[in-house]
């Protein structure tokens, strides 16, 4: 049995791991919510931002903090690109046919990893990484301490976006009743579009952090999406604190399994649990009855 | 089915009978492996695409039908002819339980996929520490010996895995048309279109969708075991993974989804693609690891984007043998 003072150092990790896991599971939700399309690319977008951090890095030394702004710009952009010319014509398209329009994207993005970056794990080192604050017993990472900090101000700016700007309160009216949306006069698919940019930005700040915390490897994609899947589905689609939330609970869920059993068998708690909350409460733990 | 279609059918049955005769060991296994494809993505479509319900998970499926009938030869020295109900019967309790759950549950659409995604998750990962099967080291059939044949043991040549999976996609086709044109088949295809009007008409919604989950987990076990006998050597990591999975349903989505030869077509030009896309890389000397699948990648989405109904109900009307 391992002591109180591991098992809470390992909770506040996964706690901390948990809130960027959260911030990528947002941007699925957001795009999901609105534009009701399944984003099968999502992890592997998650890979490439960590990827474009790791060559600013390589090639400027740029800190994968400063790293965010042109990425999260970029990815934006990409974003509504994507679903400009992608997406959209695909929307009234049925589940399947989305499912695979996206899971070809996927697959050409790991790829095309693999061709420039190759298949050996890479990642940045900044000195903060090695420090760390103390309080009592409990070691709070630097790097994790300030990714997290960073994930819940991209967040909050998110939800504030949402509930305070016209152009958020009007996607929300677009994904509450697109008919109605139409009819007084919204721009949906401009609206689609700005959606789908904003949860790649979610992603690419979600990337940027997580390189802190991990080596990438273009497979990683894969794994990345489900995992947002588990996230977003056991907090509730649509609902913004619950991705959160399911971040948060599958982070130290996630490094509690990795002390108690195999490291190897980590996700296999966040597979149950999300089939747990499928079956009994398949809004999710924070979201409200369709 | 008019008369062209039956010449054209007549003369690809031909051409298949005496392919091991005619064909190279390399062209063998390409068949193999496009029947194989074929046979199980028949399998998926009648999920999906009879009864409307979207897997992502199948792969649980092989993997546990080829696990079965694998552990039980190496281990306890049980023929595959026996190993094989058994893992059609462990397919079809998984399937009936993950049916069971989502349907009584009002689980539909990208939730329900999503949970045949975790079951199979879930599943490779426990796999990956079961000792009895050897655990994430894998489990290894001893090589058949090319040269003799063993029909007890399912070990023999290249010729004889081709006869059996063509066997296998021969009457899983003739099973899936027969089944379309059935009772059942009438009702996953209104249950497809419309499940609340389906029920309101009085069809047993529920019924109909387990036999669809059912009879598809059947047929994928013994794709499973054909797999593991083949190919003689089984991975969590590999067979249980959703790639694993979204392989198998290309064939029939890029072929034609709901179609009888769309997986059949979509098995052969997927296999054939991936197998010329190597060969003219090669030819080129690229040796850039995953060019090939990007150019895959580009070929699906070319497809998805202009084909929406696959490949098979515009070729059809193209060489006139649909009404």
């Amino acid at each position: 049995m391992p002591s109180i003072d591991l098992i809470t150092n390992v909770v506040v990790a996964g706690l901390l791991t948990g809130l960027v896991y959260g911030l990528m599971a947002l941007g699925l939700s957001v795009i999901f919510g609105v534009v009701r399309v399944v984003n099968f690319a999502h992890g592997e977008m998650m890979t490439i931002a960590m990827y474009c951090a790791v060559a600013l890095f390589g090639a400027f030394k740029l800190d994968p903090f400063l790293s965010v702004i042109p990425v999260a710009a970029v990815f934006f952009c990409v974003g509504y690109a994507m679903q400009v010319g992608l997406i959209n014509p695909f929307i009234t398209r049925p589940e399947h046919s989305q499912f695979m329009l996206l899971v070809a994207v996927a697959i050409i993005m790991v790829n095309v990893l693999l061709m420039i970056f190759g298949p050996s794990a890479l990642n940045v080192q900044v000195d903060y990484q090695l420090e760390s604050f103390e309080l009592g017993p409990i070691l709070f990472d630097k790097a994790r301490m300030y990714a997290a900090a960073m994930a819940l101000a991209t967040s909050a700016g998110l939800f504030a976006f949402f509930r305070h700007t016209r152009t958020g309160k009007a996607i929300r009216a677009c994904a509450d009743n697109n008919l109605g949306a139409k009819v007084v006069g919204l721009n949906v698919k401009h609206l689609y579009a700005l959606t789908f940019g904003l949860g790649s930005a979610c992603v690419a700040v979600a990337g940027c952090m997580m390189i802190l915390l991990v080596d990438v490897v273009p497979s990683l994609g894969p794994g990345y999406t489900l995992l947002a899947f588990v996230i977003v589905i056991i907090g509730g689609l649509g609902s913004m604190p619950g991705a959160l939330f399911g971040g948060v609970l599958i982070g130290v869920s996630e490094a509690l399994a990795g002390l108690f059993f195999a490291p190897s068998a980590k996700s296999m708690f966040g597979f149950a649990l999300l089939i747990v909350v499928l079956l009994f409460r398949p809004q999710g733990l924070l979201g409200r009855k369709a | 089915m008019n008369a062209r279609a039956r010449l054209l059918g007549a003369a690809l049955l031909a051409v298949l009978l005496v392919l091991p005769v005619i064909a190279s060991n390399y062209v063998l296994s390409v068949a193999t492996l496009i029947l194989y494809f074929a046979f199980t993505g028949q399998a998926w479509n009648v999920m999906m695409g009879f009864a409307g319900q979207l897997s992502l998970g199948h792969s649980l499926y092989v993997g546990v039908g080829a696990y079965v009938a694998a552990a039980m030869f190496v281990n306890l020295g049980i023929a595959p002819w026996a190993g094989l109900w058994v893992a059609i019967l462990v397919c079809m309790a998984l399937g009936a339980a993950i049916g069971f759950l989502a349907f009584r549950f009002g689980i539909s659409g990208v939730y329900f996929a999503l949970l045949t995604i975790a079951f199979a998750e879930f599943t490779r990962i426990g796999f990956d520490h079961l000792q009895w099967t050897g655990g994430s080291g894998g489990l290894f059939l001893k090589v058949a010996q090319r040269e003799q044949m063993d029909l007890l043991n399912f070990r023999g040549p290249p010729a004889m895995y081709y006869y059996a999976i063509l066997v296998l996609a021969a009457g899983a086709l003739a099973l899936c048309a027969w089944l379309l044109k059935s009772r059942a088949g009438y009702y996953w295809q209104a249950i497809r279109e419309n499940e609340e009007a389906a029920q309101a008409l009085g069809i047993n919604t529920f019924r109909y969708k387990m036999l669809a989950v059912l009879i598809s987990s059947a047929m994928t076990a013994v794709s499973g075991v054909f797999f593991a006998f083949y190919y003689n050597n089984l991975f969590p990591e590999q067979i249980f993974h959703i790639s694993r999975s979204i392989e198998i349903i290309l064939g029939p989505i890029i072929g034609g989804i709901g179609t009888l030869f769309g997986p059949i077509l979509g098995a052969f030009v997927l296999t054939v693609l991936a197998d010329s896309i190597t060969e003219v890389l090669a030819y080129f000397g690229v040796e850039i690891p995953g060019v090939k699948q990007v150019f895959y990648g580009v070929v699906l989405l070319v497809v998805v984007m202009f084909l929406p109904h696959g490949i098979w109900p515009t070729l059809a009307r193209k060489i006139g043998v649909s009404k």
